[in-house]
C-alpha cells in the first residue's frame, strides 16, 4: 500500500511547529496504523536530534584582532574625539592652558612701543625712565621696552619688561625689582598676576591700584 | 543585547572603530559556526567569517537600524559562503573535510591531542558523519538547514536573512530534512 504524500508533508509541518490540530490528529491516527510511515517519522526525528546535538564551535583567540587589523583605517578625527570623551577633565585643563598660553604669548608680542606707568616725579629720556635723585615715587612702576635708572627712592615694586634696570648706589626700591626678558618669564609674570588677582577676589580685598592702571604711551 | 549593539553601531557610524570590536566579539562564534557548517572546513570558515565582519563594517552606513544586526551579518556571511561553494576548486587544506575519508579533520585533531576515551571517540565520529551529511546537501538546502538547526533561528528570521518567501524556506527545509534523513538513518 502506498500512503498519500500528505502524511509526509504533515510530518514536516509537525516538525516546524506549524501543524493544525486537525492535521495532527490525522497524522497520529495514520502513524498508528502504518509502520512504514512510523519509521519514516522516527528517522526524521532522529535527523533533527542529530543536527541539534552538534557541539558549538569557537573561533580562534585572535579572531577579533585579525578583523580589526583588516578594517580600513578610521578617520583621525574619531580617534581624537574618543580621547576627549574618555578624559573630560584633562580636555578641559588642556583647553584652558592652550587658550591662556595663546593670549599671553600674543600679549608679549603685541607691545613694541615704549610704555611706562604714569607716575609723578618720573623723568623720561630716550626710552629710559629716570627716578631722579632725591625724589620719592609712590606706587609701582612698570616699564615696557625701555630701561629704568633709579637714583631716587621708589615706594613700591619695579617691573621692567624687555629692558634693563640700573640701580644707582643711592637709589632705593622698597618693593621687588623684576626684569622680564623672555616669553616664559612673561608668562610666569602674567600667571602670578592672574592668581594674585584671583586671591584678591577671594579675600575680598578691593584695593584698586589706580596709579599703575594709568599707562602713558610714548613714541 | 540589541540595544547595546545599536548603541555601538551608532558609535561606529560616527567613525569610532573600537566600538566595532565589541560587536565582533558578540557575534564571532555564531558567524564562524554558520560558515563552518556551510563550508565544512575550519580555515575557510574562519577566513569567510572574518571577511563577513569586514564587509559589514565597510557597508555599515547601509545597515537598516530597523533590522537586527544578527540578520544583517548572517545575510552577508551566508552570501559569502554560497559564493565560495560555487567557486570552489579542489582544495588541500590539512583539515579539509573530505567525505568518505578519515583525513585530518578538526575533530580528529582534537582526539589526537587529548586521548579521548572510547565513547568520546564515537561521538566525534558521529559529529563527523553529521558534518559530512550537511556538506553533501545542495547549497540551497544546506543554507536553510544550517540556519534552522545550527543557528536555531525561526523560519521568519531565515526568510528575512535570505530575502525569500516563508513558503520557499519551508519547502527547502522539508527537502533538506528528507535528504539528511536518508543519509543519517543508519548512523
Amino acid at each position: 500500500m502506498v500512503c498519500p504524500d500528505k502524511y509526509i508533508s504533515y510530518m514536516h509541518e509537525y516538525l516546524d511547529g506549524g501543524i493544525s490540530v486537525e492535521q495532527e490528529r490525522q497524522l497520529k491516527e495514520h502513524l498508528q496504523q502504518c509502520p512504514k510511515c512510523q519509521s519514516h517519522f522516527h528517522e526524521l526525528e532522529k535527523t533533527v536530534a542529530l543536527l541539534q546535538s552538534t557541539g558549538s564551535l569557537k573561533t580562534s583567540d585572535n579572531f577579533t584582532a585579525k578583523v580589526m587589523e583588516s578594517l580600513p583605517k578610521e578617520k583621525r578625527k574619531a580617534g581624537i574625539q574618543r580621547w576627549f570623551r574618555r578624559h573630560p577633565l584633562l580636555t578641559a585643563a588642556t583647553l584652558f592652558l592652550v587658550l591662556m598660553m595663546g593670549s599671553m604669548v600674543s600679549s608679549w608680542n603685541q607691545g613694541d612701543e615704549f610704555t611706562v606707568s604714569k607716575q609723578a616725579n618720573l623723568v623720561v629720556e630716550n626710552n629710559t625712565v629716570i627716578v631722579p635723585e632725591g625724589e620719592v615715587v609712590e606706587g609701582d612702576i612698570v616699564v615696557r621696552n625701555g630701561d629704568i635708572r633709579i637714583e631716587g627712592k621708589v615706594n613700591g615694586n619695579v617691573t621692567v619688561v624687555n629692558g634693563e634696570k640700573y640701580l644707582a648706589s643711592v637709589g632705593e626700591v622698597t618693593g621687588e625689582i623684576e626684569e622680564i626678558n623672555a616669553v616664559f618669564d612673561w608668562i610666569w609674570y602674567q600667571m602670578k598676576n592672574f592668581f594674585a588677582a584671583i586671591g584678591e577676589l577671594f579675600t575680598g580685598a578691593e584695593e584698586t591700584k589706580e596709579q599703575s592702571q594709568e599707562v602713558a604711551v610714548f613714541q | 543585547m540589541d540595544g547595546v549593539v545599536k548603541l555601538r553601531i551608532r558609535e561606529v557610524l560616527k567613525g569610532d572603530q573600537n566600538a566595532y570590536g565589541e560587536i565582533v566579539e558578540l557575534y564571532k562564534d555564531k558567524v564562524f559556526q554558520l560558515c563552518y557548517r556551510m563550508l565544512g572546513n575550519h580555515h575557510e570558515a574562519e577566513d569567510i567569517a572574518q571577511e563577513a565582519f569586514i564587509r559589514a563594517y565597510v557597508n555599515i552606513a547601509r545597515f537598516n537600524m530597523e533590522l537586527k544586526f544578527s540578520t544583517w551579518i548572517y545575510r552577508i556571511a551566508t552570501n559569502l559562503c554560497i559564493d565560495r561553494i560555487r567557486k570552489k576548486k579542489p582544495d588541500f587544506y590539512l583539515d579539509a573535510e573530505v567525505s568518505g575519508t578519515d583525513g585530518l579533520t578538526m575533530y580528529s585533531q582534537v582526539a589526537a591531542e587529548t586521548n579521548l576515551p572510547e565513547e568520546d571517540l564515537e561521538s566525534i565520529e558521529l559529529q563527523e558523519a553529521i558534518q559530512r551529511a550537511i556538506s553533501k546537501l545542495p547549497e540551497k538546502y544546506r543554507t536553510v538547514i544550517v540556519l534552522k538547526y545550527i543557528e536555531e533561528l525561526s523560519l521568519n528570521e531565515i526568510s528575512e536573512i535570505l530575502d525569500m518567501p516563508l513558503g520557499t524556506v519551508k519547502t527547502r527545509i522539508h527537502r533538506g530534512r528528507e535528504s539528511l534523513r536518508q543519509q543519517l538513518r543508519n548512523v
